[in-house]
This record gives structure tokens, C-alpha cells and sequence, in this order.
């Protein structure tokens, strides 16, 4: 794996020396998503709504600090959540320790022993895994990630056994007056600091050592001959992912007030993998849509079907087949045939790509369901609900008819989608070129 | 005791050999494509389902054969339209791609098969001790699974050393470009050996079902193990990966059967224990709860020590 990273990860922003006006605009951006953050809770109206938020915000934390990682030093991991689950576990031990006659730790502060707990283990573990790169790498944080998840079957005073350690955050001692009873009031915190933690992370790619982490990234020997130790800016970068994973953790343990054994398992390991590629791992913004977008898929897909998690893993293969640099990419992309203001000449072969494709989700989709509506209900139900239908499931019809569906948009989709990448490459064309 | 540490040897012999059978199929994809094929115990495991589904209908004996094929063919189509496709992103993409690949074969055996485990029996015929040993019985389908992993084992090494399509493939591992020069279809090649060492994993999967059970968690069970083997063994030699799996297989069915703990240990010396504390856990934990975790141990310090793994000669 020390093949040079693909065109898309190699992405290189324009040097640090910007001028005022580019300061000014970063500010702006940054100023303009607090403002987003504050008003959001009270624009969006729904009940359900405030929860999820609390939900993205961690997971946004949880994937930049992936990103660090993945995308910006070239190491792939399998165990991130280890970092991210240790972190939580100590943030709520200490939790627990705080209160009347306790510990003096408000509850804001607390992300920030989650993250020194993740910066300790990512410390220990990341001393001997970030010699290498590459396969090597992978497989030690598989190992770890292994290892840890094996051995919160057997500490149960530490990882609390099967139920877990439960804590309680409204016992810590109140700072400036600050309570966090309701799940709108976590969610300023979550927000916070979550604005906070990207705001460090976005810096710390522009430090010398997060740039140096780059050119680890993209050709370890050269850096070496620059007279940087390969393996020292791999494990600075190491110690930075895992305490803001632990960063999160805390905020998790805040959150949900209790940690499991599943927090730091394979599979939240997977999840983060998973949505930190979708997003695009070349581009800063990239974990931040991607975590919002899982985030959001997850707890939308769970309410309406029972097989969300085939659904996410279809789109999480056509990212990896068709849009390798992920959503952050994929609106990139766009930006030379936005400058050149040609924008809307997209609109009409996209609009009718998207139909198209709708109509081959919409038919794979139907198949889906009747598959997992015969395989797991009884036989003596025999009508389903699909796509605002009643459906006769056990019939041959519906078979048919979804199969058509796939069959025509699949055809429907070869047919529009190179129309589609010709108007992109016209668009894309810089202006005055043939 | 020695009749039970022979016992316990057998078994381990058994499952190593099991390993065997999945992780020279991925020490060889590693070798020719440079990518860990995380979906590799996925196809261990639609053998199993595929088997049990071919079983209910045909018979075992020709799900023995159909299954893998099935299997293989599959694999086949996963490196010819997904893997080849991603190849052209860097390896870091292909690694994903096969990790996706294996999320979704989960989820799609969940759709199909559904949650709960299936009872995938061994066939009738083998129904019965082969012999017992102080009080075991070593069941006739452990023999059976020995005898068809050694047969695999031979042929692999047949197919390799003494015909041409070895040579072929041997070479391809090493230098593609030549190969290619001298007019073989390297990406068939590879191709082939995806489906190949896909078939096997399918047959691993067609065998061990009855004994590991059928379930659509057994891929994750036996995938990180098997990673674990390739990895020890050093990632593209089949040497390592054979002696990996076996030192895998005892090591794991032996520690199973030890119930000692650290605290047992030291008092059986003479040692005083402290037995409270925070790291009261430590000291109640024995060898056989231990058991899960020892190959992820060996697998870090193996890397730690020697990256390239014991028989490998390269790290990438």
C-alpha cells in the first residue's frame, strides 16, 4: 500500500500564506456556521429532530477525527472506535465520580477528559502501530481493535459487562449556571463543541505538521529525505485523531449516558469508515457531510424498513464504484462549471439522469421489500404496504412489475448517464479553451 | 492428561487446517493484487448458506461440489466487475471496496436466510465416533473435514509445483508485466484465482457449517482469524499461511481447555494475590476466557517484531 494515494486524496489546498481577504472569507465561513448551529433547533420544529442533531454532531466530531487519520495521513484504521469507546468510558467513570462531595467537573468540561483519555490510549497503542503505514498499519489497528473489543468481555469492572456503565449527567456540579436536563440544552453543548473540535482540527491540518502529515501521506521516503521522521508525524497525527475520537466519546457519554461494549467494537469502527468515505476523504467538509448524511439516513431508513443497514451498504459500494471522492467530491467537481457560470446547462441531463436512476431504485427497492416481506412475516399475510400501495406480495405482479422497473431505468440510466458526463465535461471546459 | 492433550492437538489439527483451506485462497489474492480481501470469509459463509439451501433440496454430497462452484463463480464476477473496476483508485479503495462487499453479503444472507441460525446437520452417513479418546468422541465428520482439508491442501500444492497453470500463476505473483509480455491474459489470471481461491472459501464454508454453525455473524467470526493467519504467516506465502493456520488452530482449541488464571497460578506457587481492587479482573481471568484474544495478541507482536510477517518477504 505505499502505491502513491489515488488523484482524489492528493488534494492540496492553496499554500498558507492566504491573503486578508481569504482570512476574512475562512472567518466568514466559520462564523456562518455557528449562526447555522445556534438557529437550527429553533428552525427546525420537529420533535424528533433535536436528538438526531445531537446524534450528527458526535458522529461530525467522530469523522473528522477519522479523517486525520484516513485522509489526511494516509492511514486506514479498523479500530478507530476503540479511541472513541475508551474515551466515553472515562468520561462517564468520571461523571460518576463527580457530584455533591465528589469531583468539581462540570459537565462541559467533560468532553475534555474523553479526549485525554483517548489521547492516552491512542498514545500507547499508536507508539508501536504508526512505524509503518499501509497494510501494516491496518492490521495493528485491527488487532487493537480486536484485542480491546475482546477484552471489555473480560474486565467487567471497567466496561461494566453486558448492560455496560450507565452515568448521569444532571448529578455533576453546575458551571455558571448551566443545566443540561433537556435534550435541546445537550445540544448546545454537542454543537459547541463540536463547532470547537473542527475549528482545532481544521488548524491542525494547516500546522506545519499537519502539512507534513500530507507529504507523508503522499511519498513517506521523500518527507524522510526532507529530514522529518515519517514515523513521528504519523504517531502526532495518531495521538490528534484519538483525542478528538475521545472527544466524542465524551460527548456520547453525555449524550446517551451510557457506554457499551458495542461503542468500541468492529463495527462502530466500520460505521465510521463507511460514513467518513461517503462524505470524501480528500476535503476537509467531507467526514462533516458524510456523518450528517449517514447519521441522517440511519435514523430515517430505521423507521421505514427493517433492512436499512443493506440499503446503506449498497450506497456506501456505489460511492466506492462510481463517486470515489465521495459527496465533498462530487460537489467539488462542480465548482470550475459554477465559476464559468454553466451551471444550469447541467440541470436538464441531470434532472432526466435522476429520474431514470429513481426509477431503477425505485424497482430494486420494491424487490428488496417483497423479498424480506415473504422471507420474514408469516404466510398467512399476503398484502404489504410499498411506496404508498397496498401491495399483494405473494403474487406474481409485483415481482414483475419491480423487476420491469430496475430492468427499464437500468437501461434508461446507460442511455442518460453519458449524455450526462458529456454536458459535465462541456460545462467543465475553462473558458476560451476549444 | 496426554490422551486429552492429544485430543485437544486433534481438534486444534482440524480447525487449523479449516483456516488453511480460507487463508490460502487470501494469501494468493494478496499476493497477485496487493489488496487484503475482506470479503473473503464472506464466501466462506455463502458456502454454508448455499450448501444448506442446495442440502434441503439435492442432497449434501453434490452440495459438496455445487456450492463452491457457485461460490467461485461469484467471486469471479466480484474481481471482474467490482475489484478491476476500483483497481485504477489505489489500493486504499480496493480494501474498502472489499470491506463493503462484505457488509452487504451480511446483509443480503440476513435478507434471505434471516437472522436466526440454521440448522445445517453433517449428512447421516457420518453420523457417528470415529474413535474416542480418554472418554472424547472424535466425531467421523471431523475426520471427514481433516481428510477433504488435506486433499485441498495436496492438490493446491500439486497444482502449484507441477503444472504449467502454476507456473503461470507463480510467476504472475512476482512479475505480471513479464507475464504479460509473454502473452498470458494477467488479468484473467488474477481473475481466475479470485474465483479459485473464492471456491475455497466456499468449500471451508460447505464443511465447517455443521460444526461452527450457520449463521450470518460466522463470516466476522472467522474473517478477523483468518487475516490474523495470513498476516502471521506473511502476507502471499503459502508456506506461511500453512503453518499459521495450524499454529492458530492448536493454539486457540488447546487454551480453550485450560482453566487457569493468573490468581490460581500465583497461589498455587506460593505467591500471596491481592484480590480486590480495580484490577481484581485480572487475576480471575483464565487461559480459556483469554482464548478469543491470544491470536490478536500474537498477531501485534508478530508485526511489531517482524512486519513482513514469519514467511513473508514483503510488508505491502
Amino acid at each position: 500500500m505505499s502505491a502513491p494515494a489515488p488523484a482524489t486524496t492528493r488534494h492540496v489546498e492553496v499554500a498558507a500564506t492566504a491573503s486578508w481577504t481569504h482570512r476574512l472569507r475562512r472567518l466568514g465561513v466559520w462564523l456562518a456556521a455557528g449562526a447555522l448551529l445556534l438557529a437550527l433547533p429553533h428552525v427546525v420544529r420537529n420533535p424528533v429532530a433535536v436528538p438526531v442533531m445531537n446524534q450528527m454532531g458526535i458522529a461530525v466530531v467522530f469523522a473528522l477525527s477519522y479523517n486525520m487519520l484516513l485522509g489526511q495521513g494516509g492511514m486506514l484504521s479498523f479500530g478507530h472506535a476503540v479511541y472513541f469507546g475508551l474515551g466515553g468510558f472515562i468520561a462517564a467513570h468520571v461523571l460518576n465520580l463527580a457530584g455533591p462531595g465528589g469531583l468539581y467537573l462540570p459537565v462541559p468540561v467533560l468532553p475534555l477528559v474523553g479526549g485525554l483519555g483517548g489521547l492516552l490510549f491512542a498514545a500507547l497503542f499508536g507508539s508501536f502501530s504508526t512505524r509503518r503505514a499501509g497494510t501494516v498499519f491496518a492490521m495493528i489497528s485491527l488487532g487493537v481493535g480486536e484485542l480491546i473489543a475482546a477484552s471489555s468481555l473480560i474486565f467487567d469492572g471497567f466496561f461494566g459487562g453486558e448492560e455496560g456503565v450507565t452515568t448521569n449527567r444532571t448529578r455533576a456540579p453546575l458551571l455558571l449556571g448551566l443545566e443540561f436536563t433537556t435534550d435541546r440544552q445537550v445540544y448546545y453543548l454537542i454543537a459547541g463543541w463540536a463547532l470547537v473540535a473542527a475549528a482545532l482540527m481544521y488548524s491542525f491540518s494547516r500546522t506545519p505538521v499537519g502539512r507534513m502529515a500530507n507529504a507523508v501521506r503522499d511519498n513517506a521516503e521523500r518527507a524522510e529525505f526532507v529530514g522529518y521522521s515519517a514515523r513521528w508525524v504519523r504517531f502526532v497525527s495518531f495521538c490528534a485523531a484519538g483525542f478528538f475520537a475521545g472527544v466524542a466519546g465524551g460527548l456520547f457519554a453525555i449524550n446517551y449516558e451510557i457506554l457499551t461494549a458495542e461503542n468500541l467494537g468492529l463495527n462502530a469502527s466500520g460505521a465510521v469508515l463507511l460514513m467518513t468515505y461517503i462524505g470524501g476523504i480528500g476535503y476537509f467538509v467531507g467526514p462533516i457531510l458524510g456523518a450528517v448524511v449517514f447519521t441522517f439516513l440511519q435514523s430515517m431508513l430505521s423507521d421505514y424498513t427493517g433492512i436499512w443497514l443493506l440499503y446503506l451498504g449498497i450506497m456506501f459500494l456505489a460511492t466506492v464504484l462510481f463517486v470515489p471522492a465521495g459527496l465533498a467530491g462530487l460537489i467539488a467537481m462542480h465548482l470550475p462549471a459554477w465559476r464559468a457560470g454553466r451551471l444550469r446547462t447541467l440541470a436538464a441531463p441531470y434532472a432526466l439522469t435522476a429520474l431514470v436512476a429513481l426509477v431503477t431504485a425505485a424497482g430494486v427497492i420494491g424487490l428488496l421489500e417483497l423479498v424480506h416481506f415473504v422471507v420474514s412475516t408469516s404466510p398467512s399475510r399476503t398484502t404489504m404496504r410499498l411506496f404508498w400501495m397496498t401491495v399483494p406480495a405473494r403474487t406474481l405482479a409485483p415481482w414483475l412489475g419491480f423487476a420491469a422497473a430496475a430492468a427499464a431505468g437500468a437501461l434508461g440510466v446507460r442511455w442518460a448517464a453519458p449524455r450526462a458526463a458529456a454536458a459535465f465535461a462541456a460545462a467543465s471546459r475553462p473558458p476560451g479553451a476549444p | 492428561m496426554l490422551e486429552l492433550a492429544l485430543f485437544s492437538l486433534l481438534n486444534g489439527l482440524v480447525f487449523g487446517m479449516l483456516l488453511f483451506m480460507l487463508s490460502s485462497g487470501l494469501t494468493l489474492i494478496f499476493g497477485m493484487m496487493g489488496v487484503l480481501n475482506f470479503a473473503h470469509a464472506s464466501f466462506y459463509m455463502l458456502g454454508a448458506y448455499f450448501a444448506y439451501t442446495l442440502g434441503a433440496s439435492v442432497d449434501f454430497w453434490p452440495a459438496l461440489l455445487l456450492a463452491p462452484l457457485l461460490v467461485g463463480g461469484l467471486g469471479a464476477l466480484v474481481e471482474r466487475f467490482g475489484l478491476r473496476r476500483v483497481h485504477r483508485f489505489g489500493h486504499v479503495a480496493e480494501l474498502i471496496f472489499t470491506f463493503g462487499v462484505a457488509i452487504l453479503v451480511e446483509e443480503v444472507v440476513q435478507l434471505v436466510w434471516g437472522r436466526p441460525a440454521k440448522s445445517y446437520e453433517a449428512p447421516a452417513v457420518l453420523d457417528f465416533a470415529l474413535f474416542r479418546l480418554a472418554d472424547n468422541a472424535f466425531p467421523a465428520y471431523k475426520g471427514f473435514m481433516l481428510l477433504v482439508a488435506v486433499g485441498i491442501f495436496l492438490f493446491l500444492f500439486g497444482v502449484f509445483t507441477r503444472t504449467r497453470a502454476g507456473l503461470i500463476i507463480q510467476a504472475s505473483l512476482t512479475h505480471p508485466g513479464m507475464v504479460a509480455m509473454l502473452g498470458h491474459n494477467v488479468p484473467r489470471v488474477f481473475m481466475v484465482v479470485f474465483g479459485v481461491g473464492s471456491a475455497l472459501a466456499g468449500l471451508a464454508g460447505v464443511i465447517a457449517g455443521p460444526v461452527l454453525g450457520t449463521f450470518p455473524g460466522m463470516a466476522q467470526v472467522l474473517g478477523s482469524i483468518v487475516f490474523v493467519v495470513v498476516v502471521i504467516g506473511g502476507l502471499g506465502s503459502l508456506t506461511g499461511a500453512f503453518i499459521a493456520s495450524l499454529a492458530i488452530g492448536v493454539i486457540q482449541t488447546s487454551a480453550v481447555a485450560l482453566d487457569l488464571s493468573l490468581g490460581t497460578t500465583a497461589a498455587s506457587l506460593g505467591l500471596p494475590v491481592d484480590g480486590g481492587g480495580a484490577l481484581q479482573d485480572l487475576w480471575r481471568v483464565t487461559i480459556a476466557q483469554v482464548a478469543p484474544m491470544l491470536p490478536y495478541l500474537l498477531l501485534v507482536l508478530v508485526l511489531i517484531v517482524r512486519p513482513t510477517g514469519l514467511f513473508g518477504t514483503r510488508e505491502t
